[in-house]
C-alpha cells in the first residue's frame, strides 16, 4: 500500500530532513508514526502527498511510484489519498457543508452525488447538525472532524493524518483517535503522524519511531497485523 | 469538458470571490475604467483630428491645364493615364464652360447680365482641366513631376506648403496616438497584474488546500479567471458609456455654441467612433482581466 525504498530528502540547506529510510505498510494497517519535532515524521507525509520530491530513493503509493506521477497527474493521485491536518485546513468562508462538498466538486461529482454523500459523511462524524455552521464557530474537535469527512468523501484507500490531535484537549483528541480507528476498521489504511505519546500507548498499534531522519525502532501493534515487513 | 454543474459552481465561486473582496475588486474595476477612459478619450480626439487632416487633405487637388491645340481625344487620353496613377483618389474634368459658370456663380452674382455680354465668347475658353484629389498628400510632388511631362499639358497648378503640413502633423498626430496608446496598456496591465497579485496573496492557504485535496490547477484557477473577466467587463463598459455620452454632449455643445467652426470642424459620428471603441475596449478589458489572472496564478499553482 505504501513503501519507502531508501528515501533521502535533504533540503536546500543542507539538512537531512530524511535519511535512506525504508519502511512498508500494508493495506488495512493502522499506523503511527513518532519523533520529535524535526525528527522528519511530517516530511514523510509530505513525501507522500508528493509536495515533496525525495532527493533520493523511491516512493510507492496504491503500488504507484509516485515519482513516476507528473504534475498534470497529481491531483488525481492525491484524490486518492485523504489527509488530515494539526490545524484542520478548512475553507474559512464556508460552512461545513461546503468544505466536506468541496472534496467532491473537485473530482467534478453530479450534484445529485453531493446531496447524497456530504449529509451521509457528516452523520458518520456526529456532525450532522451542524452542516452550516462556519469553521470558526466550531470547537477544534469538531473543525477536526470536518477535516476527515472531507478528507474521507472520496472513499480514498489511505489517510494520512499530520498531528491530527495537536490542536485538542484530551478529550477531543480520543474522539478523533476512535473515529480514526472506526474508520480503519471500514478498510481504510490510516498513518497518523504523532508525538502524543500516551494516545500512541493506550491505542497500542503499530509504531515507528523516527530519530534524525532515522528509524530506529519499528513496533508492532497487539492487533491483527502480523503481516507488515519489519526492517 | 468541465460538466456544466462545475461551469456553475466555478462562475458563482467567481462572483462570490469579486464580493468578498470588495475593496480589490473595486480597485481593480476603477483602474482598468481610468485607463480605458483615457484611452477612448485619446481615440475620439485622435480619429476626430484624423478625419480633419483627411478633409482637409481631400480638398487639396492639383489643376491640370491643356495645351490650347489639345484634341478632345488628347484630352481624354491624359484622363485615363491620371485615373489609373495609384496616388490618385478622383479625377474630374472641368469643362470649359463649366469653368465659366463656376466662375459667374462666384463672381457675377446679382450681376448676370454682365456675365450674359459674354454668352457667346467664353473668357475662359482656354481653362478646361483636370481636378485631381489625391489619396496621399505625401505623394502630390511626384505627381506633379509625372504630369509636367505629360504630352498636351500646359500648365500644372499645385498646393504645396498645405500638402506638406497636413502631411506632417497627421504622421505626428499617429505616432503621438500609437505611442500614448501602448502606454495605457501597459500601466493598465501592470495594475491588474498588481491587483490580482495582492488578491492571491489573501487566498495563498485556499489554494494549497484545494491543491492538497486533489484539484486541477483549471479547477483552482476558473473562479479567479471568472474574476478578472468580469472585473474587465465592467472595467471597460463603465468607460464606454461614460464616453459615449460624453462624446455626444461636447459634439452638440461644440456644433450649438460655435456655429462659425461648422464649416472647419465636423465631427465623426458617435456610432462610427463607438463601433471601433467597443469591441476594442471590451477586448482590451476582458483581454487584460484573463490574462492578468491567469498569469499571476501560475505559480501559486505549483504546490
Amino acid at each position: 500500500m505504501i513503501e519507502l525504498k531508501h528515501v533521502t530528502k535533504k533540503y536546500e540547506e543542507g539538512i537531512h530532513a530524511v535519511n535512506d529510510i525504508s519502511l512498508h505498510i500494508l493495506p488495512g494497517e493502522f499506523v503511527f508514526i513518532v519523533g520529535d519535532s524535526g525528527s522528519g515524521k511530517s516530511t514523510i507525509i509530505k513525501l507522500l502527498l508528493k509536495e515533496i520530491e525525495p532527493t533520493k530513493g523511491r516512493v510507492f503509493v496504491n503500488g504507484k511510484d509516485i515519482g513516476l506521477i507528473s504534475h498534470r497527474q497529481i491531483p488525481k493521485f492525491r484524490r486518492n489519498v485523504g489527509v488530515v491536518f494539526q490545524n484542520f485546513r478548512l475553507l474559512e468562508d464556508r460552512n461545513v457543508y461546503e468544505n466536506v462538498a468541496f472534496a467532491l466538486r473537485v473530482v467534478e461529482a453530479p450534484r445529485s452525488r453531493i446531496k447524497k454523500r456530504v449529509p451521509l459523511m457528516l452523520s458518520l462524524v456526529g456532525l450532522a447538525a451542524k452542516y452550516r455552521s462556519l469553521p470558526r464557530q466550531l470547537a477544534g474537535g469538531e473543525q477536526q472532524r470536518v477535516a476527515i469527512a472531507r478528507a474521507l468523501i472520496n472513499e480514498p484507500k489511505i489517510l494520512l493524518a499530520d498531528e491530527p490531535t495537536g490542536n485538542l484537549d484530551a478529550t477531543n483528541a480520543w474522539e478523533i483517535m476512535k473515529l480514526l480507528e472506526e474508520i480503519n476498521q471500514k478498510g481504510t489504511t490510516v498513518v497518523v503522524v504523532t508525538h502524543n505519546m500516551d494516545i500512541v500507548r493506550a491505542m497500542n498499534k503499530r509504531v515507528i519511531t523516527i530519530n534524525k531522519g532515522v528509524v530506529v525502532e519499528d513496533k508492532k501493534g497487539r492487533g491483527d497485523f502480523n503481516q507488515y515487513v519489519s526492517l | 469538458m468541465i460538466s456544466i454543474s462545475t461551469f456553475l459552481y466555478n462562475l458563482r465561486q467567481g462572483f462570490v470571490n469579486i464580493w468578498r473582496n470588495k475593496m480589490f475588486s473595486l480597485a481593480s474595476v476603477a483602474t482598468m475604467t481610468a485607463c480605458i477612459f483615457l484611452l477612448g478619450v485619446f481615440y475620439s480626439i485622435g480619429s476626430n483630428f484624423n478625419q480633419m487632416v483627411h478633409d482637409a487633405e481631400e480638398g487639396v487637388a492639383v489643376t491640370v491645364f491643356f495645351d490650347e491645340d489639345a484634341s478632345d481625344e488628347q484630352i481624354t487620353k491624359i484622363g485615363k493615364a491620371i485615373g489609373d496613377r495609384e496616388e490618385v483618389a478622383r479625377v474630374e474634368f472641368v469643362s470649359a464652360e463649366q469653368a465659366w459658370e463656376d466662375f459667374k456663380d462666384v463672381y457675377f452674382e446679382g450681376n448676370e447680365e454682365a456675365a450674359e455680354s459674354f454668352k457667346e465668347d467664353n473668357p475662359l475658353a482656354k481653362s478646361a482641366n483636370y481636378e485631381i484629389y489625391l489619396a496621399d498628400v505625401a505623394e502630390q510632388d511626384e505627381l506633379v513631376e509625372y504630369l509636367q511631362g505629360l504630352d498636351g499639358v500646359r500648365e500644372v497648378h499645385q498646393s504645396e506648403v498645405a500638402a506638406r503640413t497636413l502631411t506632417d502633423f497627421n504622421s505626428l498626430l499617429t505616432y503621438i496616438s500609437i505611442g500614448v496608446i501602448i502606454i495605457l496598456i501597459a500601466v493598465a496591465v501592470f495594475l491588474i497584474s498588481n491587483t490580482v497579485t495582492v488578491g492571491i496573496a489573501v487566498r495563498k492557504k485556499e489554494i494549497a488546500i484545494m491543491k492538497l485535496i486533489g484539484a486541477t490547477d483549471r479547477f483552482v484557477r476558473a473562479p479567479f479567471v471568472v474574476e478578472g473577466v468580469v472585473i474587465g467587463l465592467v472595467g471597460s463598459i463603465i468607460p464606454l458609456v461614460l464616453l459615449y455620452f460624453l462624446y455626444k454632449a461636447i459634439m452638440s455643445y461644440v456644433t450649438d455654441r460655435f456655429i462659425a467652426l461648422n464649416s472647419m470642424v465636423s465631427f465623426i459620428p458617435a456610432n462610427e467612433v463607438f463601433r471601433f471603441l467597443i469591441p476594442v475596449s471590451i477586448l482590451l478589458g476582458v483581454g487584460i482581466g484573463y490574462v492578468g489572472s491567469r498569469f499571476t496564478l501560475k505559480r501559486h499553482l505549483k504546490v
